[in-house]
């Protein structure tokens, strides 16, 4: 298994070698799956949203719907407000959302399409919406597409002069309907009503029935995004994800936000929580005390198993501060954290995070990297644990490392969409996942007469 | 039953319903039937289809374990189509294979702006110092052709400067109207630069080459077992598990065996005009079609002892099979059967599903061309539109090696009884009444669901889930839902066994809660479901 990558690193700096990124659209088109009746659309060639669909339906195991423009060599060449226009009309007449949320592609944007002027001219029906933003692929990732997308819905739906009310506006960042859920269940517990944007529960979890709706009860609905312009503030978890939309919302509607990580682990979810009790005025319930009780007490009972191990975490760039922050805590020992997402503020977050825990020495944190110098890097330094998205499953074979899989994607194993990483729960489910991985493989690798029945 | 076609058009505004109307059609074989295939989608329109680059990159090029297949592009083409098509190829004996890589440029706005062709060649420069490869493909994509960037002339440079093979592709996503144009231009490629560039001696009997097989989940594999036992020489598979230097030397095969007609019909046919290499078109997919392609082989090559073995070895694989294959039968027959699948499966999974008595009723090609559906001899009839005209069809002249295996006589006479060079499409061997939908759409399968209801959907990923939730089993015919191989005698076993697994899963009967009143009229569960399992 990848015989061919050589443990001595060379510098590449125009050759990627099995990415940690994928390109803004598929993010764009994810976040649009979190509207209430919306239909994601792709501007450009059939082929992207073909395999964004695919992508997604291969992660959460549901059905992910979204049209395209499709472009033929002609409206490359003559631009794509034609097939916009075509595109919006049959889109109305035959599937019949509320909403349309255009996003653009490398196609579109090279050729300068003007979306902004083509939805102005363009005829909408009067009880119906198209909105769009702009996710050139050569930009950022999927996640910087996430990021435009919930921006997008709110520049042009949040609404300023929508009454003042008693809702805090929640932006999750790029994570999975099971950590919405259980965000949602938090914000209950802690007794402050809210507008979650995107919101995919229901959507991208949705039950079996045997009955299927393109546009199932879920998401986010319209009015929601409105009345984000009258919210008390907002909370955007997720600097990388949740940072455009923040500042979309301070832009348009004046309203402010509070960018945190997302709430991985227990120090991180203690700060979330004491956000939301600070916000609600209410305090912090014994239930969810209990809970993070639960946590530490897991943490001290299997902490010889934790303990000053290394390991390597990879991924989207919230998820892996989240993932590293709660490896800490647990006793491991992260050496490499690395995204696929370009930005300096994550190694400079990385770095902090590490060196806050007296981690730093000869760590490695890499914004813009990829898994065939992560693999380098780990043919020099073996790691005892690999935290990530499936794409890590070939590093784990070739390596022989221990694999947890967290993140997204998800594209080899069920159910995880449905499982929280977040909160104390999310860390609960993690912290066994990471033990058992690690003494699996210490019963696999001992002798017969070192198998222990009690640990 | 014609209402249902009706039916289901009467949902489309003007304009839609007069771009797919005739791409929908209810079989009767007492006419000369034509449908409208190979155009483009309907923007706005849910088709299933994908692009040029993937029908190149993804489909034909992707399998090729001994090269360096380099996406010039931003990210996102390349990693979709990173070990995902599941075109399976074990490591040469140096352990190389490059299938588990994803090489790509990953453009940036900067290389938009100013051009990417400086950073292509940065690209293959650094990746030539960690690989070593000795051959390089470059696939566009979409922003490439639109800034212009010469990969055609990296490659060259990139020949000259390490002294390998490089040849690039411009299989931009906007270039025809579906990965079929990508088929195309992946085939030129080929055959201009590799195929024939190896004429080192070849020293076997019985020579053929495996056309259109991509080893999804194996299957290539289980035909050459087959092909081996009876005694040929596979010297060369396009592409699954494939090599280019097998490829290189393909033209010393006596026949080409076209499994995959839609991506691979163009190598077969500009084989036969550059070296005379006759072909056949073959379905290693289900048990008598296996029969009758064992059998047209052997009478190609027309000698006795070929035609014995034949019967020897498909006497001893039934025989492996026979047991296993009733019982899943006994637990199949009677079933209605969708299929929806790219070029030529559609047609291949009849043969199969028909071995365990399941009759398919829909039928359709993502991206085939009417002489897919209509046969080859359509081909003439066919008109060039402004997208087709712009995929280059070569002009292949006789090369000097051209060698002629077969008189005149018995060339015309092979093709009277094996349809030797010929293929007579998919409608031929469907019922009257049943449906050939071309691109079939989200609506209309959601449509064709409910009116045709059946037991079983074959589909691709992106509406798999749409018809499970509908409460029908659905199962990928482009994945294999990670199962397989489904080819040979052993796959139909593979096969009927997922098929069997599928309508008999216990969770079908756990839909409805108890407590929950049952809305009459559809029945909830496929029909295995109410069935205990024996």
């Amino acid at each position: 298994m990848l015989d061919q990558t050589p443990k001595e690193i060379a510098e590449r700096k125009a050759l990627r070698i099995n990415p940690l990124k994928t390109c803004q659209p598929v993010g764009a088109l994810y976040a649009a799956l979190g509207v209430r009746r919306c239909m994601p659309h792709s501007h450009g060639s059939q082929g992207c949203v073909s395999y964004h669909r695919t992508f997604l339906t291969r992660h959460f195991k549901e059905p992910a719907v979204a049209s395209s423009s499709s472009f033929t060599e002609g409206a490359s060449v003559f631009g794509g407000g034609a097939n916009l226009r075509s595109s919006v009309k049959n889109i109305f007449d035959l599937y019949d959302p509320d909403i349309i949320a255009v996003h653009t592609t490398c196609l579109s944007e090279t050729i300068g399409d003007d979306l902004n002027a083509y939805i102005l001219e363009m005829e909408i029906p009067d009880d119906k919406l198209v909105v769009h933003c702009n996710t050139p692929s050569y930009v950022g990732s999927h996640v910087t597409g996430h990021a435009n997308m919930v921006a997008g819905f709110i520049k042009y739906l949040a609404d300023k002069r929508a009454p003042k009310n008693d809702r805090i506006g929640v932006f999750p960042g790029f994570v999975n309907p099971g950590d919405i859920r259980e965000l949602k269940r938090l914000l209950g517990l802690m007794g402050l009503p809210f507008i979650m944007l995107p919101d995919q529960t229901g959507v991208l979890d949705g039950p079996m029935t045997g009955v299927y709706e393109m546009y199932p009860d879920g998401g986010t609905t319209i009015d929601e995004i409105r009345a984000l312009g009258g919210a008390r503030m907002a909370l955007a978890l997720g600097e990388f994800a949740s940072t455009e939309p923040a500042l979309a919302l301070k832009t348009k509607c004046g309203v402010d936000s509070k960018v945190m990580p997302l709430p991985f682990g227990v120090a991180m979810t203690d700060s979330f929580l004491m956000a939301l009790s600070e916000i609600s005025g209410n305090p912090v319930p014994r239930e969810l005390e209990e809970e993070r009780g639960r946590l530490v007490d897991l943490m001290l009972d299997a902490n010889p198993y934790f303990y000053d191990r290394s390991c390597a975490i990879f991924g989207d760039p919230d998820t892996v501060l989240g993932l590293a922050s709660l490896a800490l805590e647990l006793g491991l020992r992260p050496r490499f954290l690395v995204t696929g997402t370009p930005g300096e503020a994550f190694e400079k977050r990385g770095s902090a995070l590490l060196g806050s825990h007296g981690a730093l020495g000869g760590a490695r944190v890499r914004a813009a990297g990829d898994l065939f110098e992560l693999h380098q890097w780990i043919k020099n330094e073996p790691v005892d644990l690999l935290i990530g998205t499936s794409y890590g499953k070939q590093l784990a074979k070739a390596e022989n490392v221990p694999f947890v899989r967290a993140g997204f994607p998800i594209l080899d194993r069920y159910g995880h969409a449905y499982q929280p990483l977040i909160g104390y729960e999310g860390a609960i489910k993690l912290a066994i996942k990471i033990a058992d991985a690690i003494m699996d493989r210490m019963d696999r690798d001992c002798a017969d007469e070192d198998l222990e029945l009690v640990m | 039953m014609a209402e249902v076609k009706n039916e289901i058009l009467a949902k489309y505004k003007a304009k839609v319903f007069k771009g797919r109307k005739d791409h929908i059609l209810e079989v009767d074989r007492s006419k000369e039937q034509v449908i409208a295939a190979n155009a483009r989608a309907i923007p706005g329109i849910m088709t299933n289809r994908g692009c040029c680059y993937a029908g190149c990159k993804g489909v034909v090029l992707g399998p090729l374990k001994d090269t360096l297949v380099l996406t010039h592009g931003p990210i996102g083409c390349g990693f979709y189509s990173w070990g995902t098509r599941r075109n399976k190829a074990r490591s040469g004996p140096d352990g190389s294979n490059y299938v588990q890589y994803c090489f790509s440029t990953d453009m940036q706005e900067p290389d938009i702006v100013f051009g990417g062709d400086k950073k292509l060649k940065k690209a293959i420069e650094e990746g030539y110092a960690i690989f070593k490869p000795k051959r390089i493909m470059i696939c566009s994509t979409c922003p490439v052709g639109l800034i212009g960037d010469d990969i055609h002339a990296v490659a060259a440079w990139a020949e000259s400067e390490f002294g390998i093979t490089c040849v690039a592709f411009s299989c931009e996503g906007y270039k025809g109207v579906s990965q079929s144009a990508g088929h195309h231009i992946a085939n030129n490629g080929l055959m201009k630069r590799i195929i024939g560039t190896d004429d080192s001696d070849y020293p076997a009997r019985y020579k053929v080459n495996l056309l259109g097989e991509y080893n999804i989940g194996g299957d290539g594999w289980e035909t050459e077992r087959i092909l081996k036992k009876i005694g040929y020489s596979v010297v060369a598979v396009f592409t699954g598990d494939g090599a280019l230097s097998d490829i290189a030397r393909s033209h010393k095969a006596d026949l080409n065996l076209v499994q995959c007609h839609r991506s691979i019909n163009y190598v077969a046919e500009m084989m036969k005009s550059a070296f005379g290499t006759n072909w056949l078109k073959v379905n290693f997919i289900g048990l008598k079609a296996i029969a009758q392609t064992l059998r047209n082989i052997a009478e190609f090559f027309g000698e006795s002892q070929v035609k014995e073995r034949t019967e020897e070895v498909l006497e001893e694989e039934m025989a492996a099979i026979s047991g296993d294959l009733g019982y899943y039968r006994e637990r199949l027959s009677g079933r209605k059967a969708a299929i929806f699948v790219g070029g030529s499966r559609s047609h291949h999974y009849q043969d199969l599903l028909r071995d365990f008595g399941v009759t398919t009723v829909l039928a359709g090609y993502e991206f085939g061309h009417r002489d897919d559906y209509e046969g080859r001899r359509v081909i003439p009839d066919i008109k060039e539109d402004a997208d087709s005209k712009n995929i280059e069809n070569l002009v292949i002249d006789k090369d000097i090696r051209y060698r002629a295996i077969l008189s005149p006589e018995r060339a015309e006479e092979l093709r009277a009884t094996i349809g030797l060079e010929n293929y007579e499409g998919m409608i031929k061997d469907m019922e009257d009444g049943t449906y050939v939908v071309d691109d079939l759409n989200h609506y209309e399968t959601e449509a064709f669901v409910k009116f045709l209801k059946p037991d079983i959907f074959f589909s691709g990923i992106k509406d798999k889930y749409v018809i499970q939730k509908a409460g029908v089993l659905s199962r990928q015919l482009h994945s294999y839902d990670y199962s397989g191989p489904y080819s040979g005698f052993r796959g139909s076993l593979i096969f009927g066994q997922d098929l069997t697994m599928g309508l008999y899963a216990p969770a079908w009967k756990l839909i409805k809660a108890p407590w929950a009143a049952r809305e009459g009229g559809e029945p909830l569960a496929p029909k295995g479901g109410e069935e205990d399992h024996a």
